[in-house]
């Protein structure tokens, strides 16, 4: 049974919608992360989750049971749930006494609450700060005074919001550790919502794309960042090659794609005619000089328009007639010396394009 | 001049010797004055609480009434009282005209409105976030009103050292509804009052210290207040 059932859920603030027709279900201890750019409504479904705010209309259920738009009732359940919001909130006490606060309200035991908060705080490596008042600490280290206060009630449901949105990437990494390792224990279910698609990759098991309001896919990061079920969602989920075409030829569900000149191999069930779009992830374009001999059906020649890099990766931007981009690492830029006006060669796997049927098509 | 210069050194000596009647005043002042604020917080910081945190109709009206009664003249207030208490008044079968009691009133009335305002603006000051966090973390209403009572500590504190200075200072209310009688209503504003007016400049100037004094420990805590605020922020 689902920990958490959200019925035909909706939201406005005034005259603004923000949450549509929210249909949602998340099971004991499963991690699940809402992706969606800023201002998608992530916040506002956290904060109905965790009721801190009445629906307009819908339904939450939590633990199969019916949760009121008022009453008693709605402390009881939300003393099963823990949330952190997105910047970090401390009370203008000491460590200690910030983490102490939701047992105290919950008038659990002296000697209960200073086990449990020392406990926690050794474990979130802040025994060190016990004494010292909140708010002196860093961004990083108040998300850790924050979720160590989450966390110490034993919540069945831990809410978070965009947990490392303000934070450095040292600090990040810690709360994603400490995140990671409450995933592992596996006795409470996390619902996070962020806009860092990779952290949703790794610390969910499960994704649901969140955009203007409507919920438009779940499943796992696999379906979700290769698979996306429609043009919006490849667009926020990093599909940069988004390529529009029509099946010219199926071939035992070897489809041949016409984008205008080019064609393209995939691997589809679409019969001939259909409308459709070609998605292809950047990292699954490789780039070499000359044409070679691999069992990757699509290569294109092009030459080299623009070479960004990030980090350890780099962006390249190619026009073969139809515009792609790859991302590969620095050392392959360097060794097959990429730059703008390089004469490249692109290749990808048929079972590298994802399709999806154009509503025009 | 010379006149000054011997009150002054008088009133240093009453001070100094611990002079019975200048320690009976501000004693009696000091008991009035603290016992109206900490009735009036008793009163003003729960209902501030339930101001903030109530939506209703009206309620910036409210508060913008609260905020003009800042500066109620004292002798307004002590008009106020006086019909209520006096014999043919209202509660005047309470007979408590011309007392302490009809004094802690008076203050209690008088710093209402400016332990009131500062209490609703101290808990505007704490971000809603920090509100939202206590009730996500399983606080019940009242426990979240205690929890951003907490977090406005400082503000609120500084609400009643404002109110307690506003009511050892008064004057007007005092003398009408106290009466300024000798031993039973006689405090140091009321003494000055008097005293200076008789021309007796010795016990005024040294009551006058005294009442500087008192205000300026007042303002040192109150610094000390908002200093501790700032850093705690």
């Amino acid at each position: 049974m689902s920990l958490i059932e959200v019925v035909g859920l909706n939201h406005r603030y005034g005259e603004r919608k923000v949450l549509e027709n929210i249909n949602l279900k998340i099971n004991k201890g499963e991690a699940f992360a809402l992706i969606g750019p800023t201002g998608a409504g992530k916040t506002t479904l956290l904060r109905l989750i965790d009721l801190l705010e009445v629906p307009a209309s819908g339904e939450v259920y939590f633990d199969g049971i019916h949760i009121p738009k008022s009453g008693r009732q709605r402390l009881k359940v939300r003393r099963r749930m823990a949330f952190v919001l997105q910047k970090p909130q401390v009370f203008n006490l000491s460590v200690y006494d910030n983490v102490a606060s939701g047992l105290r309200w919950r008038r659990e035991e002296k000697d209960r609450i200073d086990k449990k908060v020392n406990g926690i705080l050794e474990m979130f490596g802040l025994e060190g700060y016990r004494n010292r008042n909140a708010r002196t600490l860093s961004g990083g280290e108040a998300q850790r005074v924050a979720l160590a206060r989450a966390m110490v009630i034993e919540p069945e449901i831990l809410l978070l919001d965009e947990p490392t949105a303000n934070l450095d990437p040292g600090s990040t990494a810690k709360i994603e550790q400490l995140v990671s390792y409450i995933s592992e224990q596996g006795n409470t279910t996390i619902i996070m919502a962020t806009h860092d698609m990779p952290q949703g990759q790794h610390l969910a098991n499960r994704i649901g794309v969140l955009l203007d309001g409507k919920i438009v896919q779940t499943g796992d990061a696999e379906q979700v960042f290769r698979s996306p079920q429609d043009e919006e969602v490849a667009n926020f989920v990093g599909m940069e090659n988004i390529i529009e075409g029509v099946i010219t030829a199926n071939n035992q569900g070897m489809v041949m794609i016409d984008i205008g000149g080019a064609a393209i191999q995939a691997v589809s069930g679409y019969p001939v005619g259909e409308g459709v779009y070609a998605c292809i992830r950047p990292e699954d374009i490789t780039l070499a000089l000359s044409r070679t001999q691999s069992s990757a059906r699509n290569s294109f020649y092009g030459k080299v328009t623009q070479v960004t890099s990030f980090g350890p990766l780099s962006r390249v931007e190619m026009n073969c007639g139809f515009r792609l981009v790859s991302l590969v690492t620095k050392v392959s830029v360097e060794e097959l010396s990429l730059q703008k006006r390089k004469e490249v060669y692109a290749s990808f796997k048929a079972t590298g394009v994802h399709l999806i049927k154009r509503r025009d098509g | 001049m010379a006149e000054i210069w011997h009150g002054l050194i008088k009133a240093i000596e009453l001070i100094i010797s611990l002079d019975p009647e200048v320690m009976e005043i501000a004693g009696r002042s000091l008991r009035i004055s603290v016992t109206s604020c900490l009735l009036a917080s008793f009163i003003c910081i729960p209902l501030g609480s339930l101001i903030h945190f109530h939506n209703f109709r009206g309620k910036r009206a409210v508060i913008n009434i609260i905020q003009t009664f800042f500066s109620l003249p004292t002798v307004c207030v002590g008009l106020f009282v006086f019909v209520l208490f006096s014999r043919a008044g209202p509660m005047g079968g309470l007979g408590i005209m011309f007392t302490p009691t009809a004094m802690v009133i008076g203050q209690m009335i008088l710093i209402t409105p400016i332990l009131l305002g500062l209490t609703i603006s101290a808990l505007s000051g704490v971000s809603k976030e920090i509100v939202d966090t206590a009730i996500s973390l399983g606080a019940s209403s009242f426990q979240t009103t205690v929890a951003v009572l907490r977090e406005a500590r400082y503000a609120v504190l500084a609400a009643v050292t404002m109110g307690f200075g506003r009511a050892i200072a008064e004057v007007g209310c005092a003398m009408m509804v106290g009466g300024n009688i000798r031993g039973f209503t006689r405090v140091i504003t009321t003494t000055i009052s008097l005293e200076t007016s008789k021309g007796e400049l010795e016990l005024s100037i040294a009551l006058g210290i005294i009442l500087l004094s008192l205000a300026l420990i007042v303002n040192v805590a109150l610094n000390r207040l908002q200093l501790g605020y700032s850093r705690g922020k």
